[in-house]
């Protein structure tokens, strides 16, 4: 049972799903923010429109800068406008800032302390057929061990607004992770928002899920399917056609049929087997949307109870979230914690949800590693 | 505007030899740090505060000051020697704590460290980008105070200083001033033999920019040069001051091997204060 007092999307596992991409949470807030605050400036590096910066240059097309392909110069641009007094916000994709622009993160905006939000953009293995250089798979881990840095992942479009004005509200440096996919909504705008907090989206003592980002929802319909949810079931196996069995196209489950040929291994029987072989389970899961700072309280209670965590992550296992929550259990309440995410290999081109697949980062494969766990 | 006078430039001159003084006793205590370029650019950072920069001690948050950016943080030295000469911190912190554990005289400048610090700056590149986003926002909201910033001449190697300039061109910075300290030395020898750079003015103008060449050490051209980039308009400004590495000091002219070490105390100190003090053996007096 999710966590009523998140006030959380309704529509979850039903055929009414919503599916929005992170990037436009932020975009839209964004502008928003420009109006509320007219020291908020953008700048971008030749992305405008896939950052969706779009928007604030149409609001506000005399403090929106471009800055042509230049990341250093991006991030020290900011920092500049930021020491003048702006409040500026610089967006690229997160493999090239942070990535090209690490030296001037670190030295011009952390270590000047200077109140620079910046963007990285599609985050994560899921970008697709771009391939290995477009997709950041180390930016939580590059970002977090910045001293006086304030790492955000939001887990959908809603989560993505309400970090983007946190931001925007906060003095000092943010980095703000955002993805490229449509991914499903799972908060509201009524769900709360608090950097440093991190949000029990189901409460549960067999197991603790810890989440960033989109795959929040793979770990939440995890949980749900062994709880019992047939709702929550359905979905999920709607993703995957019995491939011996003609089975008619369904546009009613946000992750198409279409998506769903481009899983390799997953069909409905193997995925029922797996679950009666787990058995029922009464799983924690906990949503950061706040890696640094971290709510180590709300991560030791909950290990307390259960004794055994997994994190996961459309990042390195290396470095972002589990190393986050490593660290911190580590010294309030050891735990084994079993990793998933990229599993310590770049990315490669493919469709989105193909390329989770592969690389075990989907429901069917979380069900996979408890049950060998 | 009406060229400084005679006088000014002398009291300009008398006031840089002390600072230089300062700085080499600065060096000596703190046992770390760079010369040649501290040394070769005292003329300029006299010049700016004691002449073109609107500024006051008294008021270092002024939000009309002018700005000053250090982008080559590592001649930080001259920067904390005139600093304190002009009033922004007591002159014993400066001679007696320069990179000590609790200084406000960080090696390489700290934007907390004192006003008028706007910056940090250390790795090469960092402050023109800065200084340029700075400019940017100020010409935004229409600010009349202008943005100066240093840079050394090696640090032109740094791609990222490229796309500051062109951004600056692009955006007709008309409130920033670049002073290059074209002192043709870096660490690994001199600046035409590791990474020729010439023509910069070539390079410059082809950024968009307006070029002067000067004379780093004379007061006047300073003085001269500075005034033209304020009233020049369409284009943002770069002065190449052409400096002498070490000047004052024999032993460290034109010397590139003096780029990252302070000199010693004891004989290289002495030497050093007595070609200062000594205008290089022009000047006599019983002391010496």
């Amino acid at each position: 049972m999710l966590n009523k007092k998140l006030k959380l999307n309704t529509k979850l596992f039903t055929a009414k799903e919503e599916y929005i991409p992170t990037r436009n949470g932020f975009g839209e807030a964004l502008a928003e923010a420009g109006k509320k605050d007219e020291r908020v400036v953008a700048l971008c590096a030749d992305l405008t429109e896939s950052t969706r910066m779009h928007h604030f240059r149409e609001a506000f097309p005399d403090r929106f800068i471009e800055v042509g392909v230049a990341e250093q110069n991006l991030v020290g641009l900011a920092a500049g406008m930021a020491e003048y007094g702006k409040i500026p916000f610089c967006a690229s994709y997160a493999t090239f800032s942070p990535g090209r622009s690490w030296d001037q993160i670190r030295v011009s905006v952390a270590y000047g302390e200077n109140n620079v939000k910046i963007v990285g953009a599609h985050a994560g293995i899921s970008v697709g057929p771009d391939g290995a250089t477009h997709q950041a798979l180390e930016d939580i881990s590059l970002m977090r061990v910045l001293p006086n840095m304030t790492v955000l992942a939001p887990c959908d479009a809603h989560q993505a607004r309400a970090a983007t004005l946190a931001a925007a509200k906060m003095n000092g440096p943010v980095y703000l992770r955002l993805t490229r996919e449509k991914t499903p909504v799972m908060t509201t705008a009524k769900t709360s928002f608090k950097i440093g907090k991190a949000q029990v989206m189901r409460e549960g003592n067999d197991l603790t899920m810890v989440a960033s980002g989109p795959l929040l929802y793979e770990a939440l319909l995890a949980a749900e399917i062994l709880a019992g949810n047939k709702k929550a079931l359905q979905t999920l196996l709607a993703r995957y056609p019995d491939i011996s069995k003609n089975v008619k196209k369904s546009k009613q489950h946000g992750h198409s049929m279409e998506r769903a040929k481009e899983t390799i291994q997953w069909t409905p029987s193997k995925i029922e087997k797996l679950v009666k072989q787990i058995g029922t389970r009464n799983i924690e899961v906990i949503n950061i949307h706040s890696i640094k700072p971290l709510d180590h309280a709300t991560l030791k209670k909950s290990a307390k109870k259960t004794g055994l965590a997994m994190t996961i992550e459309e990042h390195q296992i290396h470095g972002g979230l589990r190393a986050a929550v490593a660290e911190s259990l580590s010294l309030h309440h050891p735990t084994k914690i079993i990793p998933i995410g990229m599993p310590d290999s770049f990315g490669e081109s493919g469709k989105p949800m193909e390329l989770l697949e592969k690389y075990g980062m989907t429901t069917p494969w979380i069900l996979n590693t408890l049950a060998h766990a | 505007m009406k060229s400084i006078s005679d006088a000014k430039v002398q009291s300009l001159e008398s006031k840089a030899q002390l600072i230089r003084q300062d700085l080499i006793n600065m060096l000596v205590e703190a046992g770390s740090g760079h010369s040649a370029g501290p040394l070769g650019m005292a003329d300029v950072f006299t010049a700016l505060y004691f002449h073109i920069l609107n500024h006051d001690p008294k008021k270092p948050n002024d939000p009309k000051r002018d700005r000053l950016f250090l982008s080559n943080g590592h001649i930080a030295p001259i920067w904390y020697t005139t600093l304190a000469h002009a009033g922004y911190l007591p002159r014993k912190e400066m001679l007696t704590t320069l990179r000590k554990l609790g200084t406000r005289l960080q090696g390489h400048p700290h934007k907390k460290g004192l006003p008028p610090i706007e910056n940090p700056a250390g790795p090469l590149g960092q402050g023109i980008s800065q200084a340029v986003g700075y400019a940017l926002a100020a010409q935004m909201d229409g600010a009349k105070f202008e943005t100066y910033c240093l840079m050394g001449d090696g640090e032109l190697n740094e791609g990222q200083v490229w796309e500051a300039f062109m951004f600056a061109g692009n955006n007709r910075l008309h409130n920033l001033t670049v002073i290059i300290d074209r002192n043709n030395i870096q660490i690994d020898g001199d600046t035409e033999n590791i990474m020729p750079l010439d023509s910069l003015r070539d390079k410059f103008e082809a950024f968009k920019f307006h070029v002067i060449d000067i004379d780093g050490h004379n007061m006047r051209d300073i003085s001269d040069a500075c005034n033209q980039a304020r009233a020049i308009y369409e284009k943002p400004v770069c002065i190449l001051a052409h400096t002498i590495p070490g000047k004052g000091v024999g032993y460290m002219e034109f010397d590139y091997t003096w780029h990252g070490k302070p000199p010693k105390p004891g004989r290289e100190q002495d030497i050093a204060l007595c070609d200062l003090r000594t205008l290089g053996g022009a000047l006599c007096s019983e002391h010496e």
